[in-house]
């Protein structure tokens, strides 16, 4: 949209003798949309009330009428691990490296679970409150931005329930945890980069919405997230493995927590580059986007 | 002339892209098609509509302007604009101060959410911060008499309740310009009286600037003193309320035409009123007469069977639908065949249009009824002649201008 709160010297070019009363309201103008526009982030800081409200309307409501509410947060990723220890560890009898398998799978879990909240909670967030889109005016960034935000808040007590899991299970993190914070932002920006794009084009073609949890679930498959790295054979195979930008983050991701080793220099250099540009990519595409979104969706 | 500029419209225009719709890709699917069928073509073959052209206007701080216009014809278009919601494709606008706008009453609620939460939801998402909603909070619930029901979800709420709250949390939104949509279509009367009471309140006490779109005439001659009129996306009028309404009404009404054909009614009922015909008192056809001029109505009706004690009615309605009179043939007993009933109107209605109800009874039951039909206007030609006089409030026009006298 191309709204320009205007500075001082803006406000005073059109009119040319405006009176003082005039000058001290703030003005806005608004204009056609030229191709290329900055991303305007001042707005989400002057629409933070919004954004904390939307964010805050998301945790209420995926709780409200439970029976166990808030409970789920923990016991979401809990059984998830659960279930990834028994066929990875017991079924299949992967190597952990030394972890207690429901321990190593919770960790990459933590990892997946961020990343597959973000993408989809984005994604969805125009769509979802298309009413809102097409009846109000608010930087629309704000709706997949909320929901990233509220995704982090079930991120947090997950990492909270884990690190009362490291505290039974005798183990401690070593310095390696000093990385994971690292690791983490390189998945928000893939993760929100991604539900960025998924928004954009969710607003002009649903099918986003249907295919999005297919390609999670196969992505998910082809991420370390039960298993680690090294179960796939090295050269050409795990070349190709590592493909995945998601492989090395949550790999990354889990060295720094349970500190064994790290799968490699290069493929972490490759998944920041992708994770950054993807985030760039993102942002371009729902500013181009963004424009005709009240009037498409 | 600048300085009390609230809002400032120069040479807005929007065109819409509309693929024809064979063409149009909704699905990823078709889309891939598409580009694989001609991988060259950047987009599909589009028409154009143009949604607004060419609209200028000015609002000045604290004025109330109403925009109306038949549906379709870009009113709402505008507004989205006006909020940000959609940008234009041409033109500029300026809006000086804190804009508020209201196009749906509450959108953003959440059934889900309780009165007290969807409170500050709502109030966010209209612009409103966490502590001007905490300093509203009591009034907002006041006004929406809804205080026994704030910890409750909103899905439990009567649609009445709901939509009470939605538009109490507009209400006390405090922007410099206040933009409003059609929101007053909703609740029952009382309560849309209230809304229209706040309104008006906002606007004058406040000395906010109000855009203002609606289809309830009333509505917009209470709170507007000025008013826009659009017609497929062009300002088509622009000045007084009274002004701008009525040749609204007249575009509704399609055509002045002196004679309307009248639609058939209940086929079984034994009598039907086929036309209402407008003439001036000397004879001639037409529906437009000069302020204080009187005028002639003829209703031609048919029996099919003989009927007693058959009186022919004829009402007249304002502007906006506010009945004025009616006048009834004296009762007659008639066979079978066409008749007409003339009526002489010499009341002197103020300056605006006019339409029409018809009704055919028969025993006082009723055998065809009919309302909204045919239209007259009435003009201000006559605003110099003695007594009468173009503006002034009322549906009646001036009657006399006495001398003033001096007192000893």
């Amino acid at each position: 949209m191309s709204t320009t709160a205007a500075d001082p010297a803006q406000e005073r070019a059109p009119a040319g003798e405006v009176a003082p009363s005039a000058v001290l309201a703030p003005m806005v103008r608004i204009r056609p949309p030229r191709a290329w526009e900055a991303l305007d982030v001042s707005a989400l800081w002057r629409f933070r009330d919004l954004l904390l409200a939307l964010a805050v309307r998301d945790i209420k409501l995926r709780y409200r009428q439970t029976l166990l509410g808030v409970l789920w947060v923990v016991l979401q990723p809990l059984f998830g691990a659960g279930i990834f220890a028994f066929i990875f560890g017991r079924v299949a009898r992967l190597d952990s490296g030394g972890v207690p398998y429901v321990l190593f799978a919770y960790t990459g879990l933590l990892a997946w679970n961020l990343f597959n909240g973000i993408v989809l909670k984005a994604a969805g967030s125009l769509v979802a409150n298309a009413p809102l889109v097409a009846k109000v005016f608010f930087p629309r960034l704000l709706l997949p931005i909320s929901g990233v935000l509220s995704t982090l808040l079930d991120f947090a007590v997950a990492l909270a329930v884990g690190t009362l899991l490291f505290y039974f299970s005798g183990q401690t993190p070593g310095w390696s945890l000093l990385a994971a914070p690292f690791w983490l932002a390189m998945l928000l920006l893939l993760a929100t980069g991604l539900g960025l794009i998924c928004a954009a084009l969710a607003v002009s073609y649903r099918d986003v919405i249907h295919i999005l949890p297919v390609a999670l679930q196969f992505l998910l498959y082809g991420s370390p997230v039960g298993y680690t790295i090294s179960v796939i054979p090295p050269g050409l195979p795990r070349t190709l493995y590592e493909l995945n930008p998601l492989a090395p983050l949550i790999e990354g991701f889990r060295t720094a927590l349970l500190g064994h080793g790290f799968s490699g220099f290069h493929s972490g250099i490759y998944t920041c580059a992708i994770s950054v540009a993807v985030f760039l990519a993102g942002l371009i595409v729902f500013r181009r986007r963004e424009r005709q979104f009240a009037d498409v969706i | 002339m600048s300085s009390d500029l609230a809002i400032s419209v120069r040479n807005v225009g929007k065109t819409f892209r509309v693929a024809s719709a064979a063409r149009r890709a909704t699905t990823l699917g078709e889309l891939v098609a598409q580009k694989l069928r001609s991988p060259f073509s950047r987009r599909p073959r589009e028409d154009e509509f143009r949604a607004l052209e060419d609209v200028s206007f000015e609002v000045h701080r604290g004025e109330v302007l109403g925009i109306i216009g038949r549906n379709g014809a870009g009113k709402s278009t505008l507004l989205k604009i006006l909020s940000q919601i959609t940008p234009p494709t041409q033109g500029e606008i300026d809006l000086h101060g804190r804009v508020g706008s209201l196009l749906e009453v509450g959108t953003g609620f959440h059934p889900e959410l309780t009165g007290r939460e969807n409170i500050y939801l709502n109030g966010a998402i209209l612009g409103m911060n966490r502590r001007e909603i905490d300093r509203e909070f009591d009034s907002i619930v006041a006004f929406a008499e809804t205080e026994q029901f704030l910890e409750l979800p909103v899905k439990r709420y009567s649609s009445g309740m709901h939509v009470r709250l939605a538009f109490s949390v507009a209400a006390h939104l405090r922007p410099d310009i206040l933009i409003v949509d059609e929101v007053l279509a909703v609740g029952d009367l009382a309560f849309q009286r209230k809304c229209l009471g706040k309104m008006g309140e906002v606007a004058h006490r406040s000395g906010a600037t109000v855009l203002f779109v609606s289809h309830q005439m009333p509505a917009v001659r209470n709170l507007c003193s000025r008013a826009i009129l659009l017609e497929r996306g062009v300002v088509l009028e622009d000045g007084p309320v009274d002004k701008v309404l009525a040749r609204y009404l007249a575009l509704n009404t399609s055509a002045l035409v002196a004679r309307t054909e009248l639609p058939p009614g209940d086929p079984v009922s034994p009598a039907r009123a086929t036309a209402v015909l407008t003439r001036s008192n000397s004879g001639e056809p037409g529906a437009h007469f000069r302020l204080g001029e009187s005028w002639r109505v003829t209703v031609e009706f048919e029996l099919a069977r003989a009927q007693t004690h058959v009186i022919a009615a004829l009402g007249l309605r304002s502007v906006d639908g506010v009945p004025l009179i009616t006048w009834w043939s004296a009762p007659q007993d008639l066979a079978p065949g066409r008749y007409a009933a003339e009526f002489l109107c010499d009341i002197p209605f103020s300056a605006g249009a006019l339409d029409f109800a018809v009704g055919i009874s028969s025993q006082e039951r009723v055998l065809y009824y009919v309302e909204g039909v045919g239209c007259v206007t009435i003009d201000e030609i006559a605003a110099g002649e003695q007594p009468f006089r173009a503006s002034g409030a009322g549906l009646l026009a001036s009657t006399q201008r006495p001398l003033i006298r001096a007192l000893a």
